[in-house]
């Protein structure tokens, strides 16, 4: 029995070798592959390539207020979206006007946002009941003047598509 | 064809026939550490380059590529800054010892540069035992890594200089062990009977399976005896921040840097002489159009050319494999390679007795 022991140590010992060349040689393989093939280099060479640089889809640059081709959001003043920022960054100023039926109806005027203070958390965009918000992919934000990071999302002539039903 | 004895002999006859053979001696010996350390400090710089490029494209990355044309001058921009950084003195620390450690690491290195053959008649000087005397010389280079961690009164810098030590200690008897087989086969300790012996075929093929044996241990011993990866443990980051060189700034931290990659470059050309024929061509049994093509390549590219392969073999470890650990790392040393060295030199002892080499 010592010696049937004695073989399988000496066997074990030859086979450690070869399982620790054999893994070793396996991630030459990939770091080896990787050097002889260039396209998978994912850096990305930005000022030169800006024009045709394309981001992911799940980005966020800047969060923008949906308009559809007729210039019409869907926000209808709920708020929740301010409410749910932690950082304060979305002011919804409303106003009020005269509805089909005569009663008085609370529509956007001015959809504020501060892209100053905004930390990209993304928790506005489903909070929204209306799909109203999207980030969009636009992420050089520097300005000289800190006041032009503050953004009016709605664009000058929309229509809010509550105001219609 | 490409011989460089007439080149250094004129040189030499020149300098003999114009001044004192004291002034004679002088100028040549300064001209040729001119030489040297310009080699040296440029040959450094580009490894460094080379290796950052090599490992950004093995992580799908690009590399330096801003400064000059595909980042060729950054690590001359590197090495400009590191000039131009302040020197720290510690405090606590052994000044004396601190301050030389850098020195002994780098003189060390380029010691060694002086017996490596890069062509025919282009060596510093041809000892008839280069290859105990490089061994000797690049086994110095520890005692400044243990100076460095011993004079820095830093924790980080001991342990990792205690780690090296060990690590060197141990490996140096790998090394030694690998190159005796091919000693064995040329018989011979000089760098040029060493080549000369592989004029018919250099020794990883001629020596059969043995040579390759011995030549996969050198590599192996050799990245550990760099202290480069997977054998960085005494300047493992993520345990001892930057192991023996922690408290070093500046270029005293340069030498290292530059030592480090120097060393690497003499192991390499080392594997070059001793197993892949040195600046020898390669030939193609006895295909004369083809041996004849290869011969019009001058030796110093061949020489060049093979040390960059075995190099590129040392950066392929390096970013592929996780760190060793202390126990792994000598049970590797003494219960894997130690024990394959010996029986295989056993082995190329009896096939150099009986003759059955080509």
């Amino acid at each position: 029995m010592a010696l049937l022991k004695t073989i399988k140590e000496i066997g074990n010992y030859f086979y450690q070798i070869y399982d620790g060349v054999t893994s070793l040689l396996r991630g030459m393989k990939v770091t080896g592959s990787y050097f002889v093939r260039p396209r998978t280099i994912v850096t990305q060479q930005y000022p030169e390539n800006r024009d045709t640089l394309k981001m992911f889809d799940n980005f966020k640059g800047e969060l923008m207020l949906i308009h559809d081709e007729n210039n019409q959001h869907s926000c209808n003043v709920c708020n929740t979206c301010a409410r749910r920022c932690p950082n304060g960054s979305i002011e919804v100023i409303y106003k009020k006007v005269e509805g089909a039926d005569g009663r008085s109806k609370k529509i956007l005027d001015k959809y504020i946002y501060h892209l100053e203070t905004c930390s990209f958390c993304g928790l506005c965009v489903p909070a929204c009941d209306e799909f109203a918000l999207k980030f969009d992919q636009d992420f050089e934000h520097a300005v000289f003047d800190r006041s032009k990071l503050t953004k009016v999302l709605n664009k000058p002539g929309s229509s809010s598509k509550a105001l219609k039903e | 064809m490409y011989d460089f004895t007439s080149l250094i002999d004129s040189i030499t006859g020149y300098l003999d026939s114009t001044f004192s053979p004291f002034w004679a001696g002088t100028i040549s010996m300064v001209l040729l550490g001119v030489v040297i350390l310009l080699f040296y400090a440029v040959l450094g710089l580009y490894l460094v380059y080379a290796e950052r490029k090599i490992c950004a494209r093995m992580q799908n990355r690009m590399g330096p590529n801003r400064v000059g044309p595909m980042g060729l001058f950054q690590t001359i921009a590197d090495l400009i800054k590191l000039l131009l950084k302040e020197l720290i003195l510690i405090r606590n620390a052994d000044n004396f010892l601190f301050n030389i450690a850098p020195f002994i690491v780098i003189v060390a290195s380029i010691m060694a540069i002086g017996a490596i053959p890069f062509a025919k008649g282009l060596q510093a000087v041809d000892l008839n035992i280069g290859v105990l005397y490089i061994l000797a010389i690049s086994s110095m280079g520890v005692i400044g890594i243990l100076i460095a961690g011993w004079a820095s009164n830093s924790k980080y810098s001991v342990i990792g200089a205690m780690r090296s030590g060990a690590q060197v200690i141990s490996y140096e008897l790998s090394v030694g062990l690998a190159l005796l087989c091919i000693i064995t086969y040329a018989g011979s300790m000089q760098f040029s009977e060493i080549i000369a012996s592989q004029e018919d075929g250099w020794w990883l093929f001629k020596g059969h399976i043995p040579a390759v044996i011995a030549f996969v241990v050198y590599l192996i011993a050799g990245t550990a005896e760099t202290n480069r990866g997977p054998f960085d443990l005494a300047e493992a980051e993520s345990e001892l921040t930057a192991g023996f060189h922690t408290e070093y700034s500046g270029i005293k931290f340069a030498f290292f840097f530059l030592a480090e990659y120097m060393n690497m470059f003499i192991i390499a050309a080392i594997a070059t002489t001793m197993f892949l024929g040195g600046w020898l061509p390669f030939h193609l049994f006895q295909w004369q159009g083809f041996n004849r093509v290869m011969d019009f390549i001058p030796p110093v590219f061949w020489f060049f050319g093979k040390t960059a392969f075995v190099i590129y073999l040392m950066m392929w470890f390096k970013w592929t494999f996780p760190r060793l650990r202390i126990d792994q790392l000598l049970s590797l040393e003494w219960k894997y390679l130690l024990p394959i060295n010996l029986m295989n030199l056993i082995l190329i002892a009896f096939l150099t007795l009986m003759e059955w080499h080509f």
